[in-house]
């Protein structure tokens, strides 16, 4: 992970210290609801439906061990022992006082850590591949362009009062597994034919009421450019984007209004301005960036460790494990460990402040002392030895972070929902746990195969169900919670948005008409090679609506309208 | 009004002259005026013939190259936030520094906060016509909010990791 220097410390202790200051001028009624409104959810700051949301940062995804035992010591003692991480690989906590909270920052900053710009109209935590660093499908490692963005949009002066919030991710593998495709700005490190290093630069993509994949603005923007390029896609929507309406603020309505070409061609006029200017970036910096990365010491191994391949033969239910929440390395003997945060009966995301510390003890035995947040809201231990992953699947057991189900129908993405967020239409959490009982079975679970499965609460997509295989949307039919069923949205290379099926349905309804989906999936795929998206591209959404709802679209009393503002 | 300018509370000269909704503002026959863009475009001659000197204000929307090449005739700039909220002049003032050149006074009006001025004087601006009730001395205390900043603009036009490299050179 990234180390700070004096400078980076020093930074984000200035900001503890001006939002103590802003906090302390709120509470004397010196700033009004509506000014200190920004300056709070610039850090992280929400108010929600119970009391104080706070979101904080973990920047694209990567922690040490010591700032998970913080984590876990702030989520004891300001919050009800629980945090919830979420799919840009932040935490929330939904119970701290406000009056709490710059000390909470005070507390963070002390591990190099912040809540800055995790919310408001400026640039997010930029989210970043899980396997960073580790993929064997890597062509470039993004995590130090990662930070040298952070570095970049932390505080920029420009643009901290954009018309909607921003989001930045940078990929750097074969498969996007960061939906580059989804994002305001999508980067995709990639090597040109001399092997220099550059990006594919998409913009305009993301979910939320208007869901839109990205497009190309830039097939090659080698890498010394990359800042003066932001900046010029962020200084047109700075400048054009619309705000007079928040649900048509974000850049991919301001893309869609000029055409892609027509905005490419806007980025490029101006960035005929800025490029080669004093932004531009330099070999020293990039290296001074890398050197501040802790690295793994890694030992040599042979490339399939003889105790792993035993275990594996000898422990049926280890070996389930295995398949699902174990993943390849690039270094011989190593792989990555998914503990997973997805127990039925436990809000996908959830994390006990038990659970952090002893999941930080986890890390530091086995894995460097490091450990990530994944997109599907789960923890990763990035390096562990093969040699050590019994061990690690009967501790994570005990923890109640060993359900073997990545990739399945019951990894549930989630967003908090109704229970806790006063945006969302509808909970999110009884659904999931609904669907993941009904779903008990593992051998069933491991037939149906590779299924992602989203929900979210409200058109705000927090769940990302515009991407799930099957996405779940909750709606609101007057004051009635109702959930809206989708199906053919994927992640990766292939992005896809879902299609609605039909009429909104019932909360209790919801089980059952997952169970049809999967049926007809069952029926129809030609073997268990052929995927759940598969099936949906080759045969279409009709064959899944008329099992739903009936052969005749809306002759069963069960279809109501659909309902979405 | 409270003004300040250069970081200090200032005496100001200017009468700001409104032109809401693009209706002409009446301009007195004397004094220093700021006026805005669509009165100097419509009453150009006239107001260059004044003795006192005039200024121009521009509203959120209105592109800083419209009076890039008249800059030369202004004694004032000024940048109009109806709403703190609204980013959009902070990208006008970059642009009237760094792109056309503009050398002189560049004023924030409107809803000009404590808790913006950081910013704001990151890009450009070195006047700030304060919001009724806002406190000068905290205004005064929000330049110093950070010590230093990643990023290249008006104040600091070399970037952090330009600065660190001229640094490290001169002190090996």
């Amino acid at each position: 992970m990234y180390i700070y220097d004096e400078i980076d410390q020093r930074l984000v202790d200035e900001r503890v210290a001006q939002f103590r200051d802003q906090t302390r001028r709120f509470l004397a009624g010196k700033l009004t609801e509506d000014q200190f409104r920004p300056l709070r959810l610039r850090n992280g700051l929400y108010i929600q439906r119970y009391a104080p949301m706070l979101r904080i940062a973990v920047p694209y995804g990567i922690l040490a061990s010591r700032q998970l035992r913080v984590l876990a010591h702030i989520t004891r003692t300001y919050d009800r022992g629980s945090g919830h991480f979420s799919t840009r690989q932040n935490l929330q906590l939904n119970w701290p006082r406000l009056e709490d909270v710059p000390e909470i920052l005070a507390k963070l900053a002390k591990v190099q850590m912040h809540a800055i710009q995790t919310s408001g109209n400026c640039v997010r935590n930029i989210t970043s591949d899980h396997f960073a660093g580790i993929a064997p499908d890597e062509i470039v490692d993004p995590l130090v362009w990662c930070e040298i963005v952070r570095q970049w949009s932390t505080f920029h002066p420009e643009f901290s009062y954009l018309p909607r919030k921003f989001k930045i991710a940078i990929s750097g593998s074969v498969h996007d597994r960061t939906a580059v495709q989804l994002h305001d700005i999508g980067l995709q490190a990639v090597r040109d034919a001399a092997g220099e290093i550059g990006f594919r630069v998409l913009v305009g993509g993301g979910m939320g009421r208007t869901p839109m994949l990205g497009s190309v603005i830039r097939e090659f923007l080698p890498w010394p450019h990359l800042l003066t390029y932001l900046e010029a896609i962020l200084r047109v929507y700075n400048r054009y984007g619309r705000r007079d309406n928040i649900w048509k603020a974000r850049i991919k309505i301001l893309v869609k209004d000029r055409t892609p070409e027509g905005f490419r061609d806007e980025v490029e006029a101006e960035w005929a301005q800025i490029r080669d200017g004093a932004s531009t970036l330099t070999q020293a910096e990039v290296e001074r960036i890398a050197g501040r990365f802790t690295r793994p010491a890694y030992e040599k191994l042979d490339e399939l460790a003889s105790s792993y391949v035993l275990a594996l033969g000898r422990d049926r239910r280890f070996a389930a494990w295995a398949r699902r929440n174990v993943h390849a390395h690039k270094v011989g003997g190593y792989a990555a460990v998914t503990l997973s945060l997805k127990r039925t009966g436990v809000p996908p995301g959830d994390a006990t402040a038990d659970q952090m510390d002893a999941v930080a003890d986890l890390a530091d035995r086995y894995s460097f002392g490091e450990l990530r947040v994944t997109h599907e809201q789960n923890l990763l231990l990035a390096d562990v030895r093969q040699s050590d992953l019994y061990a690690i699947w009967q501790e994570a057991q005990a923890l109640g972070l060993a359900t073997p189900n990545v990739g399945t129908i019951t990894n549930i993405i989630s967003c908090p929902g109704g229970d806790f967020c006063s945006l969302a239409n509808a909970k999110s959490i009884p659904v999931a746990e609904a669907i993941q009982r009904r779903f008990d079975d593992l051998d069933y679970v491991y037939d149906i195969g590779e299924l992602d499965l989203n929900i979210s609460g409200c058109m705000n997509s927090c769940g990302h169900h515009h991407i799930g295989h099957i996405g779940i949307l909750g709606v609101d039919k007057q004051g009635a919670e109702f959930y809206q069923i989708s199906i053919g949205g994927a992640q990766g290379n292939d992005a896809s948005l879902g299609k609605v099926i039909g009429p909104s349905v019932s909360q209790e309804e919801v089980p059952d008409v997952v169970e049809k989906l999967i049926d007809v999936y069952l029926a129809h795929r030609d073997s268990e090679l052929e995927r759940f998206i598969e099936v949906v591209r080759r045969i279409g959404i009709e064959p899944f609506k008329e099992h739903v709802y009936g052969t005749h679209q809306g002759s069963k009393a069960r279809a109501r309208p659909v309902e979405v503002a | 009004m409270a003004l300040i300018r250069d970081r200090k509370l200032a005496h100001d000269p200017w009468k700001l002259l409104d032109g809401a909704e693009g209706a002409q503002p009446s301009i007195p026959a004397t004094g220093k005026v700021i006026v805005p863009l669509a009165a100097w475009k419509a009453s150009r001659e006239q107001l260059l013939s004044r003795a006192d000197g005039v200024g121009v204000w521009l509203s959120a929307p209105d592109d800083p190259a419209d009076i890039a090449a008249d800059l030369g005739h202004l004694q004032v700039v000024a940048v109009h936030f109806a709403s703190f909220n609204d980013g959009r002049g902070y990208s006008t003032a970059r642009l009237l520094r760094e792109r056309y050149g503009w050398r002189g006074e560049l004023r924030a009006t409107g809803d000009v906060l404590r808790d913006q001025l950081f910013y704001l004087a990151r890009c450009g601006f070195d006047a700030f016509d304060l919001r009724e009730g806002e406190d000068v001395d905290a205004a005064l205390r929000a330049f110093g909010d950070f010590s230093e900043a990643y990023q290249a603009s008006v104040d600091r036009p070399l970037p952090l990791f330009r600065r660190r490299e001229a640094r490290s050179v001169r002190t090996t």
